[in-house]
Order: C-alpha cells, then structure tokens, then sequence
C-alpha cells in the first residue's frame, strides 16, 4: 500500500513552509521516528519524522522548494516495498482537511443561536428574605458567619474547614470560634502559612468529592492562590466537558481595614466578579452572611466569598429559622425610595445606608439596593429601580477602573437610556495605593458625603 | 544517564510483559498518529507528545488498583491509555470535537475521566501537585486505602508550589505518590541550566519524604519502584517521592524544533535505551512470544490506533449551545453525606 508524505503544519500558526532539505533519497528505507526531512516553519528549522514504515517511492517536492502549502503531498512512501512507478495510485488524505473546514465553516453557518453575553432578565424578586411574624434575634455578621458555617457541617459530612489559624487560634478574626471543639481536627484543619498550596489541596479535594470551606486570613493573602482559584476551581467543570468542578467556598475578610496600609487594603469584588465559572457573594447585614454562607456551602460551585473586618462585628436581626438561606441574584431593597437608586454591596452599604438617611432628612428619597452576589448579579431589580427614579449612583470600596459601579453604569446605559435623567455616577475608593497616615487613610476611602454629592448632582440638587 | 537500578531477574510473567508492550506501543502508536494529525491540521494549538516515556506511565499504572487516581500536567495523552481510556476519545478531543472526552471544549492539555479516576490534562506547571495531594486528601478524609498517583516534570519541580505541598503531605501523610518523570529538559532548558542539584528524589528529603530514583527506560524497573512506593502510601506511612528518569524523542510541543540537544544524543537514547525495544528483546530472547505474535499485536494496535484516528476526525464539531454550558454546576443534584 502506498502513503502520501503531507507537508506538515508544525506549529499552531503554520500555513506553508520551506521543504529546506530532504535526509533520505528514493529507495530508502524508513522506519518510525526516522528523520525524513527539515522543513522551515515561521517560526523556525524542523524535523519532519516518518511515522509509518516502508521505502521512499517518489520524492514528489525537492529540497529548496519554498512555499509549500501545508498538505501538499511531499513524497510517496510503500509500505512493504509495492511498485511506486505510478505514484497517483494513492490520494488518500489530502481531501481530509478540506472536509474538516467544511464542518467547521457549516457549524458555524447553522442557525441555531447559542446564547450570548446579553442579559437574561427575569423578573424582579421582591419577595421577602424570610415570612413575616417570624422571631428575630440580634446577631453579629461574625455570630451569623460561624452559625452558618456550624449548621452546614452538621448538615453534610463531606464540609471540611481548612485555612491558617482556623482551628487551635479560632480564627485570627474569630469567625471559626468554636468549631474545632466541635468537630474536631479531621475536620477543622490548621494549615502552615502556604496560601497557594493550601487553596490547591483543597480544589483537589473538592475534585475528589469533598466540600472544603478555604479560609483565607484575608483576601490580600488570595493572591499567592489566585491560580488555584481561577485556572482549577473555576475553569474545570468547563475543560472537563461537565465531568467535574469544584464545589467549595472560598472566604475571608475583605477590604480596607483600618491603618493596615496599602498590601492589606484592597477590594477583589471586581477582580473576582469578572471570571466565569465563580460565583462572587458580598454580604452586608448578619442575615446576608448566614442565609448566603448556608447557600454557598451547599452551591456546586466555587464559591468567593467576601466578607468585610469592619462588618464583622456589627448587629443586625436574624430571623430565627430551622434552615434559613438566601438565593444568590437576588437582591434586597434595603430602602424604598423615589428619587434615585443607591445600588450597593458589602460594606459600601454603610455609606448607602447613612447616606439615604441623612438625604431623607434634605428630602431627596433614595432607594438603596443592596446587591448581595456579584455573580450572579440581580440587573432586574436595578433596572426596575432605575426605571422608577430616573437616577443611579452606584456605591463601592474598590478602584474605580474597571468596577462593578462601571458594569452597572454600562448596563444602566444599554437597558433604560431612555429612563435615565441624569448619568450614572460611580462612588468608588481613590486611585490610589491605600496609604498609612490616617489623615491620607481617610481621603483614600469613601465616604458618606461622596455618596451624598454624588446624589445631589444626579437629582440636580 | 546515572541510573543504577537494572533488574537481573526480572520478577514478572510472559502475561504481564506482553501486556507492557502492547500498552507502550498503543502510547506510541497513538502519539505518532497525534503528530500525524496535528501535522495535517486537525489538531491545533499545543499538542506535547510522549514518545519515548511510555515506560513511566505503564509501569506505574500496573501497581494501581480500583479507586486509585492520578493527574498528571499537560503532556498527558499516555497517562489517559494507559488507566484506560478510550483511545477514540481522546483523540476525539484532540481534534476538538464533541466526542472528546470533554466535548471538545478541553483539547490536548485539559482532558478528564470521573470514570476512570483521570482528573486532568493541567496546563499550568506545577498546579496539579496541591491538587493530586487534594484528591489524596479526599481519600485519607473517607478512611479508604486508596492512592494518588501526582505526575509532573522536572520543569515543574522547581515550582514553588511544589514544595508547599510536600510539606502539608509529609505533615498530613497524604496516601500521594509524587512521580517525577524526569525527561531531562523543562522545555529548552535542560536540567544542568535550570536545577542546582541534580537528584531530584532527594527534594522531599527535607520533609521527611522518602524518595527513590528508578529508570524510567525500563518498564520492569518502574514496575518494582511503583509497587514499592504504593505499599507505602498504602499503609498509610504518607507520601512518597520518585524520580523516575526518562527521554523525550520529540520536541517540547509539536512546533519545537528542538535545538538545544545534539540528533546524536536522541539517537542514542532510542537505539540503545528505547523502553518498548526493551520488551520487545526480553520477550523474543525469552521465548514468550514469536516475531510472529509481536506483529500481530502491532498490527492490532495500528488498526486501534487509526479506527481512533478515524473517530477523530468523522466526529462532529461541538454544538454551537456547548459554549455556553458546563460553565456551571446548577443542574447537578446537589449531594449531602
């Protein structure tokens, strides 16, 4: 049987190239892995080895022929010595290609419209987070951040709790107090400080089958694992074609404290938000922290979840519930109001908050949104908001380049032009490294008279 | 190459070599028709081939039991056939196609079997070391006795995240068999350029990890390693490190002209070293199978091999609906102990 010898394509990019120089002559024979030739790519000199075995009928392209179209039969090679005098006998693959582009060229030609990066809108969800009548207790975000956490473990085995200082220390914030009394060091497992082995470990884990909870002290120290968390937690289920992911969250204190400078002082809300395959939780208020901790946990995805030190500590009412939990995208009118919307998340609702307290008091009307979950995210509510008002500001810690306040301004623009009075104005950090000095501190963040400015210029006040 | 260990007496039946060869000659024959194909244009981007390494793959496969798992980096495809998966699909993916193992949507470097107990195909060197210690971690948290088989190469054992994970294996003593195949290069960069000493078995020595060097041009050898470094992650005394030395015939990837070593010093390697040369001798000079029987197997491995190829390429191209699915987990059911 005679084989055509194609012109190789030896790089991604590689269309034609030059047959340099040929190592066998007619009549050789060759076995697999014999050099046959050297032939120049764009990028460089390569060898070209023979993968079957036989003798060199024909050399169809000699050496020094440039411009060779990747393809091209270069030579006839037969395969137990047959006759090579008629060396058109055998035109076998070259077609193979072509056929291939066709395939390709009509699947993309086909009809069928996959879905694309518009937004889906469902209707806004304005039902409450919990039925009313029922009993409230005042807890902190911390309280509700470790009930959460506790009930979860109770609920599935396969939830372990990993991270530094978790387990004998309780937490360096203390939100895993508790938790290795209860359920032991199997379960609640102190890690060296080892960021980005110890997000790995837990990403393999939940590759096979566990649910790990991956504490980071706090979200700067996520950077040394940032790999793990984007190219393994969230791209597998994708490259897998479905087979497996990573169920598992990721969780920590987020944001500026306070006076800890510029490599403990930063918002990843935006950074995180961006990739697809995670889902992004910002909680405000304690019930958010329990009802969306609970809902992480048991989500079969990798979860971010950002939680904020200054947060940490203040009270808030949590409905007293068997199983309470709060469906990602969805978001919480924290206020209703008439005359612009506030749309917020973690900690920047203070800022909302007091804001719309204190314009109440100038009688402007806010409705403050609070976001919730950043992926997915609630545009419906927003825009219903924005539809009514007329007036957006939007309300964030984090750089204003490239910011949520920015995708929402974009969004607002695209959806409800028409409704709008006046332009979206982002509320957002300065530009700047966070500094030291308290004075500087204070200018570097935001404030509730940003917010305040921001509203009165959009309401023409 | 500094290897000591030879086997006299090799410790294995005529089944099991016979089965060696054909595992090694379905890697190459597979991988020779990669090279073919992406020569053609089926298959793009990156494709690394394992010619030459199939000894390593084989002979540590052949300890493993049900339930053990392995993942390994991006030079990948002899790891898949090698625990068993299906030839067709993998070349499948390789071409990028909906009959993939992972609909087309991973290619050469991200490929997955659940079932076979595959978990990737990972194109970031070093990352799947914290994760194969996390597959082993899954195993010690359930109290089975199951093993993970960690492959990376010498290029990813300069990795920082390499030695993390040591530390938390030894400290937690992972059941996680860290299998470093040695093939000397760390794409260009030959080991001399980029490693300060020369053994890496001895870098987990630091941790209390013991380590072993074997030949990884002889499947007999890398058997006998393999079996001993499964007996002690099995018993539970933790991980275990091999260094298992071996050669590339071919480039880093496909578009590698390979400039940084001599042809002499690759010719030499797959005439007096080649793995599947090896058993091809100690079967013929042993008397367990016939020039006969061996081209039978090669032809049978051939028509595997180019029914796969042809699978490969009559395999429709991924839906357009695929791009925008397996992004999430929503529509698995969400499981509880």
């Amino acid at each position: 049987m005679a084989i055509e010898l194609l012109m190789p394509a030896l790089s991604p990019t590689m269309e034609e190239g030059t047959l340099s120089k040929w190592l066998i002559k007619e009549g050789d024979v060759v076995k697999s892995g014999d050099i046959l030739a050297e032939i120049e790519t764009d990028k460089a000199t390569m060898e070209f080895e023979a993968t079957d075995e036989g003798v060199i009928g024909k050399i169809l392209i000699p050496e020094g022929t440039e411009g060779v179209k990747v393809n091209t039969a270069i030579a006839i090679i037969s395969e137990d010595g047959d006759d090579m005098s008629n060396p058109s006998s055998a035109p076998t693959e070259p077609t193979a290609v072509k056929k291939d582009n066709t395939l390709v060229a009509t699947a993309l030609a086909a009809p069928t419209v996959a879905s694309s990066n518009a937004i889906e809108f469902k209707p806004s969800d304005t039902s409450p987070d919990w039925p009313a009548g029922i009993e409230m207790k005042s807890m902190t975000v911390r309280e509700a951040l470790n009930e959460a956490m506790i009930e979860e473990m109770e609920r599935d085995e396969n939830v372990f709790l990993i991270g530094e200082e978790v387990a004998e220390y309780e937490g360096a914030y203390k939100i895993t107090q508790g938790m290795l009394d209860k359920f032991g060091k199997r379960r609640v497992i102190d890690t060296p400080i080892t960021e980005h082995g110890f997000a790995g470990i837990a990403v393999g884990a939940s590759f096979g089958g566990l649910r790990p909870i991956v504490e980071f002290m706090t979200w700067n120290f996520a950077m040394q694992a940032i790999d793990q968390i984007i190219n393994s937690a969230a791209k597998t289920l994708y490259m897998s074609g479905g087979q497996m992911g990573a169920p598992m969250v990721f969780r920590g204190p987020n944001g500026a404290a306070a006076r800890v400078g510029a490599q403990h002082s930063q918002d990843y809300s935006a950074w995180y938000a961006m990739i697809p395959g995670l889902k992004v939780v910002t909680p405000y208020s304690a019930s958010d922290a329990k009802g969306l901790m609970k809902t992480a946990i048991r989500d079969n995805n990798p979860i971010i979840f950002l939680e904020n030190e200054i947060l940490y500590g203040r009270s808030f009412d949590v409905p007293v519930m068997d199983d309470f939990t709060i469906p990602f995208g969805k978001a919480k009118i924290e206020v209703a109001g008439t005359d612009v919307t506030i749309v917020s998340f973690g900690i920047g609702m203070t800022y909302a908050m007091e804001a719309a307290e204190k314009l109440a008091a100038d009688g402007i009307s806010a409705e403050v949104i609070n976001l919730r979950t950043l992926r997915p995210i609630d545009y419906a509510t927003i825009l219903h908001s924005v539809k009514k008002t007329n007036r957006c500001v939007t309300v964030e810690e984090g750089w204003p380049v490239g910011s949520i306040g920015n995708h929402l301004g974009a969004t607002i623009m695209q959806e409800a032009f028409d409704y709008l009075d006046a332009p979206v104005i982002n509320c957002t950090g300065k530009d700047v490294p966070m500094p030291y000095a308290a004075n500087l501190e204070k200018l570097a963040l935001l404030t509730t008279d940003d917010v305040i400015t921001a509203v009165k210029k959009v309401t023409y006040r | 190459m500094a290897v000591k260990k030879t086997l006299k007496k090799p410790n294995v039946s005529a089944e099991e070599l016979l089965n060696f060869y054909r595992e090694m000659l379905l890697i190459r024959r597979f991988e020779e028709k990669a090279g073919q194909l992406y020569g053609m244009g089926l298959i793009g981007g990156f494709c690394h081939l394992y010619i030459g390494q199939e000894a390593v793959v084989v002979g540590l496969e052949s300890a493993t039991k049900d339930g053990d798992k392995r993942i390994t980096t991006y030079r990948d495809h002899g790891h898949m056939l090698a625990c068993g998966m299906d030839p067709k699909g993998v070349m499948a993916e390789l071409t990028g196609r909906q009959d993939g193992y992972s609909k087309g949507k991973g290619g050469s470097m991200h490929m997955f079997s659940k079932e076979k107990d595959f978990y990737g195909g990972h194109g970031i060197v070093g990352a799947n070391v914290p994760l194969g210690a996390g597959l082993a971690f899954s195993d010690k948290y359930r109290g089975n006795d199951n093993v993970t088989f960690t492959y990376f190469g010498d290029g990813a054992a300069n990795q920082g995240q390499v030695y993390e994970t040591f530390n938390m294996a030894a400290l937690w003593d992972l059941p996680v068999i860290f299998v470093i195949e040695n093939n000397q290069y760390a794409m260009g960069t030959s080991q001399q350029r980029s490693t300060s000493t020369p053994d890496l078995y001895t870098r987990g020595e630091a941790f209390g990890i013991p380590g072993e060097i074997v030949d990884g041009m002889n499947v007999l050898a890398v058997k006998e390693a393999s079996e001993k470094a499964v007996s002690h992650c099995r018993s539970g005394a933790g991980p275990y490190v091999l260094e298992v030395k071996t050669y590339r015939y071919r480039g880093h990837s496909m578009s590698d002209p390979a400039k940084y070593r001599t042809r002499d010093e690759v010719q030499k390697m797959r005439e007096e070293r080649d793995p599947i040369e090896q058993v091809r001798s100690l079967l013929l000079t042993g008397k367990h199978a016939t020039d006969d029987d061996l081209k039978a197997i090669d032809k049978e491995i051939k028509a595997t091999v180019n029914e796969a190829a042809e699978f490969a390429k009559e395999s429709p191209v991924p839906h357009l609906d695929e791009l925008w699915t397996d992004i999430y987990a929503d529509e698995l059911p969400q499981e509880t102990a």
